[in-house]
Parts: C-alpha cells; structure tokens; sequence
C-alpha cells in the first residue's frame, strides 16, 4: 500500500513540475527570452561568447551545428583522456591514485563525454578529487547540456517550415549550463548535504568498528571511510542523467543517498529536465496536447516498468522461499533495507527508463523478472523520459516511425504537425534506431562467444547471458548502470563498451540533427480534417505501440534466451544463477 | 481502351502471369525489393543445404518441406506482381493492335503529297487524313472539320467532331476519321504519342516507384535489416546458451519475422492503382500523380459540367400584372421555338409542362426567327401582327423603350438576387412576364461534397457567373467556397495561394488557357477533347472528358493509399503475433520450426 502511495505521490508531482520546468526551459532555450537569472549569469554568459568568439544571434544549419557539437565533444573527450593519464601529475589528489591504464582512460573518458558515466573503476579507489571534479563532473555539466540542446535543436526543426538554421550550438550549450543545470544544481546539492551528504577535501578516514569482523580470513577492526566533494558531483550527476557514482556503491552508498527523502528527490531529479522537455516541445510546436500525449506514452510505460519490477521482486524467489530463508516481503538481495523493495524497484525503472544509471540497489540481484526491466528499458533505447534531451530526441524518433506507419492509413501522405515524412526522414530515423540495435545485438553476440567476452564473467548459464547484454545495452543506451557480475575494467571490454558508448550516443545524435535540419527546410502542408491527430488517446496508444513492437521484435529473441528463460528454470527447476 | 473487363482469373491472363512469376526469380529483379531479396536467399540456402551437408542434425523432409514453402513464398508474391501487370499487359495489346502498322499522307512543302510510314513521322510535320483513314499520330487539326471515332482510346462508340481552331482541335493517334478530310500538324515524335504513353504506363514499363513507396520500402528495409541481424546474432546466443540452431530453423525464423505480406504486394498495390484509374478511362501519367491524388486537399471543380448540368433551365413563368399566365406561357414559348440553346430548349419543354405543345414555326405563317445577337441580347419571332421578344431585362427594357411595372422589377431583382437568370418576355410592344432560369445542381452532388469534406478536401467552385450566382450555386451544391467571375489567370492565382498554403490542389480543364493552371496544380486532369496544350499540362487524361470523375480519381489515391497502410500494419502487427508465437520455442530449436510451418501455412 505504501508503495502505491509513494508511486501515485511521485507521478503527482512530476506532472506538477512538468509545466513550470518546461515554460523555464522555453525561456532558457529561446535565446531573446529573458529568464530572470541574468543579474547573475548575464555576465557570464556574454563572456563566454566573447571568449569562444561566438556571435550568440547568428544561427546555425544542422551540420554546423553538428559539427560544432562533435568538436566540442571530441575536444572534452581528450581533456578528460589526459587529466586520467596524468592523475599523479595534478594536484588533488590525497590517496596518492596513480594514472589510470589507456583503456581504462579511454573508456572512462567516452563514458563521460556521451552522459554514460559507465564506471570500470571504483571512484574512491582510483580517481583523484581532481579527476573527479575536473575531469569528471565537467562532463557531467556539458553532456547533459549537449543532449538538451540537441533536443531543442530537433524540437525547433519541427517547429520551423522553410528555414535553413536549427539554433547556434554554442549559445545552447552555455545557456543551458548557466541558467538550468548550474542554478538547479546548486540549490540541490545544498539540500542534499542537509540530509547527510557529505562535501569537502579531506582525506579518508580510519575509524574503528563497532565489532570486530573478519574478511577473508583476516580479522578487521578499522574501516576506512572515502571523503570528498560529493554532493556537488551528486546533484549533477541525477539531474543531468548522467549517473556517475561518486563512491563504487554508487546511490546505495549510505552518503550518496542517506534516506526516502533524498532517495526521492534524486528521483524526481532525473525526470524532471526530460518531462519538462515535453512540455517545450508542446510550447514549440503550439500543440501543448501533444506534449502531453508524449508525457503520457512515457508515463503509461514508466509505471508499466515499475510495476512488474515491483511485483517480480516481491514475489521473491520461491526456491529460497521454499528453503525458508526468504525475506516476508520479498527479495531483498541487494537491496537497502533503509529503501525496502518498492524504493529499489522504482529507482532502477526510473535509472534506466532515463539514461541516468545511478543504482540504489544491485541490479544483478534482482529477480530474473526484475531485471527484465531495466534491460527491455535500456533496450527501447531509453526513451521512457529517458535522459536529458537524449530521451526526447529518441522518442521524436519512435514518433516519426509511428506516424509514418500510421500515417499511411489516413489515407494521405503522413505528416507530422504540417511536414510531410517522406525517405529522408524515415531513412534517417531508421538509421538512429538501428545503430543502437547493433551495437547492442552485435556486441553481444561477438562477447558470449569469445574468451575475452566469458574470462570476466561471475555467472554462467541466461543469468551470465543477462550480465554480457546488460552491459552492451547500458553502454550503446548511454545509461552507464552496471549488471555487475562482469568484469569489465580489461582491455576489450573497456575499449568495445567505449566504441558502443560513442556509437550510440553520437551516430543517434548526427542523424537526428539531420532530421531537424531536414524538417525545418520543409514547407508546411496545412492541416486538415484528414491529418494524422497527434495528441489524444490514439496517438499515444499508437507511439506506446510502436516502442514496445520495435523493442519486442527486436530483442524478444535474446531476452527470451536471457531473463525468461532464468525466470522459468528458477520456477520450474532448481537451477539458480 | 478497351472497356470491356479483363476477369482475373482468365486463362489468358494467369499462365503468362505465372511464367512471368518463374521468369522474376532472377535475383536482380528481386533486388528491387530487400523483403521479397531476403526471402530468395532463404530459399536458395534451405534448398542447398541439405546438398552441402548443413543440416544433419534436422530430418531431411523438414528441410525440404521449409525450402518449398519459401519457394511458394516468393514466387506468390511475384505472381501478385505479375498478375497486376499482365492485366495492363492485356489492355496494351488491345491498343497495339489500334497502332497497327499504317502509312501516312505526308504534305510536302512543295503542295505535294508523299506516302510515308506513320513511324517517320516527326513532330510539325502536316499529313491529310480522309475519310476511312487512322489519324496516324497526335496532332492539332489545322484545316477542315471531319467526324472522328475515337473509340480505341475512349471506348465510346460515338464519333466526335474535331476542327481547326478552337478548343476542339486535338486529335489521337490510332483513332480513325469517319467522314470528311482534314489536315492534321502532328504533335509527337513516334513513340511519344499518347497511345505510346498509355501502352507504356499500362505495362508499367516505365512504372517508378512513388515518393511514399520509396520510403516504405526504406522502413521495410530497415526493418529486414533488424530482423536479419536478430537472427544472425542468435546463433551465438545460442551457441553460448548450448541450443544448436540448424541453419533450417534460423532461416524460416527470418522469414517468418521480415514483413513479407507487405514486401511481397507493395509493387502490385502501385500497379493496381494506376490500372484502377485507367479502367475508369482515366490515364495516369505516372504512379507518383495517383498517389498525389489521394493527398490532394483541394479540389477546384469547374461549376459548368461538374457542378450543374451544365445549362440553366427555365423553372418558373412569373406573369406580369394583368397578364394570364398562359398569356405569358403562349409568348415565351413562341419566342423561344426557334431557339435552339439549351436555355430556350428549356423553355419550350417548361411550355410542355404547362399544356402547350410544341408548335413547329412553319405553321405560322410568314413567322420569321429572330436570333440571339450580342448587340441586341434577345431572341424572339416576328410573324403578321406578332411581334415576342425574351432577353436580358434591361435589353428589352430599351427595346420596348420605357419603365416595367413595378412588380415586374421586383421579380427581376428577385429572381437575380437568388443566383437565377431572369429573361422577360414582351410582346407587341407589352411585358408578359418573367422566366425564371436557373442552374440545376446535379442530383446527390451535396452528399458527396459532404462525404469530401470529411475526408478533409476542400472543395472550391470555378464559375464565370458573377459573385451573387455563384453564391447562390456555391450553397446549393454545399461546395465549401466559390470563385467567381474567374479568368485563367485567377484561377492560376488561387491555386497558387493554396499551394502556398500548405495545400496540394486538384483540377480538371481543356482549354489551352487552363494549362498553366494544370501545370500548376498537383494534379492536373485533362479532358481528352481539350487541346493538346491542356493535355500536355496535366498529369491525368480523363478519357471520357467528364470534369465529374475529379472527385474519382482523388477517391481512388486515397484507396491505393489506404489498401498500402492497412497491410503495411497487418504485416507489421503480424509479425508480433509471430513473434510472441515463436519465441517459447526458442529454448528448442525444432518446435520452433514447427512454428514456422505453421504460421506460412496459415
């Protein structure tokens, strides 16, 4: 009952917040719009333009713009690189962490730069404060700042008819970091330290037990506690769907989420950017109905997730119920019991429905069931809310297929809010859906089978299968959540999960851009009483439809090899993995 | 063309159709279609590797029995194509034989005629065509008059009159002159006529995919693509899970999964959407008009011949004050039993209604016809002691050289008022009455404009009346707006601004001076007895030269459009069901072949 509570509170309030969150992102991704923050940033803003000598008025077409974005993202994936090979060098570093191996580098460094946050390594034991703040958190602000102006650069491609220019790069990208992630950042990490978090430079600290306790045979009666600027790097980190754990133990780790409140308010804060983006595309395109009917298809799926996740893990496992040794309420392996069954649930539907990847609990121990979920959401390619700006832009994609299929049976060419779909975009859109699906499929495939693919892996049999394809699909989705169960800090995981990770964020992101460009130029047909409605029940039935057929067609087949098959032999058998 | 129905399931039409089927296997061909390619290949390796020894671990029959599945599989889907080729193939015979091999009566510069092949015939060159002789390619009569039956294009059996000058000028190759000589400009090179074209497009020789097309099979594609590399990635998967899938269950996996039923029939939907439209005596120049067709928004109807019946008739005597209506009915039918218009043929028949049989002018004594001029604009009869006249009101006021009684004027402006013609009818020097004329709206044409405008088209009048008539008319017809006193030039502004407001516009014409217009719009219809300007303008030929079948025609793109998207989501919805249907059986590679079977053989 409480979790019914809890679920019906937290979709109450995202959809409160929908609308004040999208009119501010209007503002900010409207460069002439005022926002109201400019006493504080204004200053700022300018000199950034000044610097990087960027006329903020002059627009751009869909591959300036798209090579801008590249450049700047090749340009921080590089820095990151350097500042992780040459740790040792730079200041900030107490523990006295070495470089990181290339692969390692690279990996981490492509995980950043895409809003991965894909983590080979444990933050505490390898990255230094400098890395973390510098060469980490860096990212975690313009990643996310690229995917929303990605994202607002699609949305305007629509809204357009016979222009040229989809928005300057440049000016998104810095007014996006200024005026909403930087100010929301701010006031959250400050909440999150009143809860408990922790923020400074100390060094580790050595406390002593409370008992006494042997690990591998080795009696322990110290414990060394990692320090350091957390909640800075936290409040970023959901916000900005990126996901990056401060801490190996990510939000499980009692001062990375110390209670329900700040567990729900990290939540909250990973859907909040996407669901407002909902409501600027309604305000862009001047169907607020269709805004919310895209709102509505991902919350429809977003408590679809929740829900069978949240019954197969408290259902449990009935061969250790059997064996008595079952919690009442569930399976609570690897769970926090300061979040119970339905928290844990709900945080890792919301961490891969969004490309967040923050975890709350292990999702490797979830019910095979359970981890169906985050796998099929991954899978659709995260577009449940999904990540800043990445889950908009993805479900424009699934939006485009869908009224094209549809489309055709009005009886007209199919359009989308006055533009005709024709080859161009259906082709461009079939290319950003496809990537992904090789990438993940590929991968996959080409690891189960190899020895580099099996050395690491802790588990065999469909749950084994699971760990491989969970891995392939967080990277390539860009949500950078772990399976576990898989060692993956070795140089052919490390290196094919960064070319994933920069496949699917950058071979989605290109075609995209070419879709916005592509629909701008288009001359708009006017609607008529013939025209494909896109808001109301049918169209979101239709866009939900049209997400699910494509992840079941698509990825059925392995997943029924992987979770389905542990879900029967675990009822049926005594098999366990 | 030959109208008479061409059945399906003729003998004549399905052996060459099936052959052509076999004769489409060459995997070039198929490669025009990835979903229909994909499946060939999955025959060919079911059918060789039991050869090669891929699958031992399968009983050879269920090989064999998934390779012949895939074989009926293909060679169905070409057969559809086939079949709604080899219909077109049937009716472009039956115009070949029209096209038979003829000489042509050349007229030299010199004066001279020469006999020359019709085949050598270029464009501007003049030839005289006589009586019993085929017109031996397009062209522009440029002297004479003479009966021409054309019923090898149009299939009406009833000869036409074609004369220089005018917008009845064009004439077709392959259609045979009846009576008199005329001498015929040719307007295309041989093999560019309009016959060429029709027995080009019904074979589909130069049949291109259309925009819409183009994209699905974009979509097809990508699709196959996904589904391909779902079962390419399953043998590892499979491999690591310790299921040995044969090459046999992989295959018909596949097949099961792409989008064959839309794969298999987009090609035939295209083709039967052109051959829908000629069977309906309309010739598409291309698919890509069919399909514009069925996207159009606006449709510009001529109000002439589309919206009314084509001439006003007389439906009310009105008498003036201290006139007898039958005083009045005597006049206006005396006046008008020589006129030989519509307009005054209506009036006779209206006489009829009301008792007064139709007089011949011969029994009148010494009565002499009084034509219609445009300097007078009226008509009437002079006989001994007669004297009637009917015309404009203002023109009979001057002929009678003073003022109307007052009720007289008021039924004038009445009549005017409500969209209808009034003519006023005097005789010997007093004002009878008034006629009321109007435009009389084809029967059921209201239902249909509704039926338009819930499908989303706009339906916009094209009249020469002035604004208060074509109101009126616009209302009756319940089309949703008018233009009125249009010239060309209008009517090529208002499609334009249409356009330019997003809409893709419809029209029909014929004259020369309607061939920017037909240019312009998205979709053009000719009338076959306009001129060759016109035809060449528009993307459609109406046959039977009906403005009516417009609304045909944009009803028959919206079909072809439709039937494509109903099986574009069946295929698709299918394959989930196939889907779902399979993968329990993943974990067994035999049950799932099973599966296979079964879903082909549903």
């Amino acid at each position: 009952m409480i979790g019914w509570i809890q679920l019906a509170l937290f979709v109450g309030v995202l959809a409160l917040l929908t609308k004040p969150v999208g009119l501010y992102l209007y503002r900010v991704l409207t460069p002439e719009a005022r926002v109201g923050l400019e006493p504080v940033f204004g200053g700022l803003e300018r000199m950034f333009y000044r610097v990087i000598k960027v006329d903020p008025k002059r627009e751009q077409d869909w591959k300036v713009y798209a090579f801008s974005m590249l450049a700047f993202s090749l340009v921080g994936m590089l820095l990151t690189y350097l500042i992780l090979r040459l740790q040792h060098l730079l200041p900030l570093n107490p523990q006295g962490f070495g470089p990181l191996s290339h692969h390692l580098a690279f990996n981490t460094a492509a995980s950043f730069t895409t809003n991965t946050n894909w983590q080979s390594y444990g933050g505490e034991s390898t990255m230094s404060y400098f890395s973390q703040m510098v060469g980490l958190t860096l990212h975690n602000f313009t990643s996310a700042a690229v995917g929303i102006a990605i994202a607002a650069a699609l949305v305007r491609g629509i809204s357009r008819a016979s222009a040229k220019t989809i928005g300057n790069f440049w000016v998104d990208l810095i007014r996006v970091s200024l005026y909403v992630l930087l100010p929301i950042s701010l006031v959250f990490a400050v909440f999150l330290v009143s809860q408990g978090m922790i923020q400074n430079f100390k060094p580790y600290e050595t406390v002593q037990i409370v008992q006494d306790s042997s690990l591998d045979s080795t009696l322990a009666s110290t414990q060394v506690i990692a320090q350091g600027p957390m909640a800075s790097q936290v409040a970023i980190k959901m916000l900005g769907t990126n996901g990056g754990g401060f801490v190996n133990a990510n939000a499980a780790h009692p001062y990375e989420n110390p209670n329900p409140l700040s567990n729900f308010f990290q939540i909250l804060s990973i859907f909040l950017i996407p669901a407002g983006l909902t409501y600027y595309l309604g305000r862009m395109v001047k169907s607020q109905g269709h805004g919310w009917a895209v709102w509505i298809a991902m919350a429809v799926m977003f408590v679809g997730g929740t829900l069978v996740a949240w019954n197969a893990e408290s259902t449990g496992n009935p061969r250790l119920t059997v064996l008595g040794v079952e919690a009442a309420d569930g399976n609570m392996e690897g769970k926090e019991t300061r979040f119970g069954i339905f928290n844990s649930a709900l945080f890792m539907t919301i961490t891969t429905d969004a490309s967040c990847g923050a975890v709350n609990s292990m999702h490797d121990s979830m019910t095979p069931l359970g981890g169906f979920v985050p796998l099929f959401n991954m899978e659709v390619g995260e577009v449940i809310f999904g990540g800043v700006g990445a889950g908009l832009y993805g479900m424009l994609l699934y939006v485009i297929l869908a009224i094209f299929i549809a489309g055709l049976m009005v009886g007209r060419t199919p359009e989308y809010l006055g533009k005709k779909i024709g080859a161009t975009e259906v082709k461009l859109a079939a290319i950003g859906i496809l990537v992904p699906v090789i990438s993940i499929l590929g991968f996959t495939a080409w690891g189960v089978v190899s020895t580099w693919g099996t050395a690491t892996l802790n588990n065999i049999g469909p749950h084994g299968l699971s760990e491989v394809l969970y891995a392939f699909s967080s990277a390539t989705g860009n949500n950078g959540s772990a399976f576990a169960g898989l060692g993956t800090n070795v140089p052919w995981y490390n290196t094919l999960m960064a070319i994933a990770m920069l496949g699917g964020r950058f071979m989605v992101i290109v075609p995209v851009l070419a879709i916005a460009g592509q629909l701008a130029s288009k001359k708009l047909v006017a609607e008529g009483a013939g025209s494909f409605p896109v808001s109301g029940v049918t169209f979101t039935v239709l866009l939900i439809g049209t997400v699910l057929i494509i992840g079941a067609l698509t990825f059925l087949p392995v997943l029924a090899l992987g979770p389905v098959l542990e879900h029967f032999l675990m009822i049926h058998s005594t098999q366990l993995f | 063309m030959s109208t008479q129905a061409i059945k399906l399931l003729d003998r004549s039409v399905l052996v060459p159709a099936f052959s052509a089927a076999l004769r489409k296997l060459n995997p070039k061909e198929q490669l025009r279609n990835p979903v229909m390619f994909v499946t060939l290949i999955g025959a060919f390796v079911t059918t060789l590797a039991p050869l090669v020894g891929w699958t031992q671990d399968e009983p050879l029959s269920f090989t064999l029995q998934i390779a012949a599945w895939l074989w009926i599989t293909v060679i169905f889907a070409n057969f559809a194509e086939s079949l709604a080729e080899s219909r077109g193939k049937a009716q472009a015979d039956a115009l070949r034989k029209s096209r038979a091999h003829t000489n042509a009566n050349k007229l030299l510069s010199n004066g001279s005629i020469q006999i020359v092949p019709s085949e050598s015939l270029r464009k501007d060159d003049i030839v005289r065509v006589s009586a019993g002789e085929l017109i031996p390619s397009d062209g522009e009569v440029v002297e004479g008059a003479a009966m021409v039956n054309e019923s090898a294009i149009t299939g009406e059996s009833a000869p036409v009159v074609r004369e220089s000058g005018g917008d009845r000028s064009s004439v077709t190759g392959g259609t045979t002159v009846l009576s008199d000589t005329i001498l015929v400009r040719i307007s295309a090179n041989h093999g560019e006529s309009l016959m060429d074209k029709m027995i080009a497009l019904v074979e589909g020789a130069r049949r291109q995919k259309t925009p819409n097309e183009i994209a699905l099979t974009i979509l097809l594609s990508a699709l196959t693509l996904i589904f391909l590399l779902v079962i390419v990635t399953l043998k590892p998967f499979g491999v690591y899970s310790g299921v040995s899938f044969s090459i046999t269950v992989l295959v018909s996996l596949l097949v099961c999964l792409i989008p064959t039923t839309i794969g298999g029939l987009l090609s035939a939907i295209g083709i039967a959407g052109i051959d829908r439209l000629s069977r309906k005596n309309v010739l598409a120049m291309s698919g890509r008009s069919v399909e514009a067709a069925g996207d159009v928004d606006v449709l510009l109807l001529d109000k002439t011949g589309t919206i009314t019946l084509g001439n006003r008739q007389a439906t009310e005597f009105i008498p003036a004050p201290g006139v007898s209506i039958r005083d009045l009915v005597d006049a206006a039918q005396l006046a008008s039993l020589a006129d030989e218009t519509p307009e005054g043929r209506s009036i006779v028949v209206l006489a009829k209604e009301h008792g007064f049989r139709a007089r011949s002018i011969q029994e009148l004594h010494g009565a002499e016809f009084v034509p219609f001029t445009a300097k007078t604009r009226m008509s009437g009869l002079d006989a001994a002691g007669l004297k009637v006249r009917k015309g404009a009101a203002d023109a009979v006021r001057n002929f009678l050289g003073g003022a109307f009684p007052a009720e007289v004027d008021e039924t004038v402006k009445r009549i005017a008022s409500a969209g209808g013609t009034p003519i006023v009818v005097a005789k010997d020097g007093q004002v009878m009455g008034v006629i009321y004329l109007k435009d009389i709206v084809k029967a059921g044409l209201p239902d249909r404009f509704a039926r338009l405008r819930a499908m989303g088209i706009k339906t916009i009048m094209i009249t020469g009346d002035n604004p208060l008539t074509a109101a009126t008319i616009a209302k009756e017809a319940g089309v949703d707006d008018y233009l009125a006193e249009a010239t060309p030039e209008d009517k090529l502004a208002l499609i334009r601004k249409e356009q330019a407001k997003g809409h893709l516009v419809a029209m029909t014409g014929d004259g020369t001076n309607d061939a920017p217009a037909l240019a312009q719009a998205d979709v053009g219809v000719a009338m076959n007895t306009g001129t060759q300007a016109a035809k060449e303008a528009g993307n459609m030929i109406d046959l039977d030269s009906n403005p009516t079948k417009l609304i045909e025609v944009v009803e028959t793109g919206k079909q072809l459009l439709i039937t494509r998207g109903a099986l574009t989501t069946f295929s698709i919805a299918n394959d989930v069901a196939k889907v779902f249907c399979n993968n329990p059986c993943d974990a067994d590679g035999h049950v799932c072949g099973d599966c296979t079977v079964e879903r082909h053989a549903a």
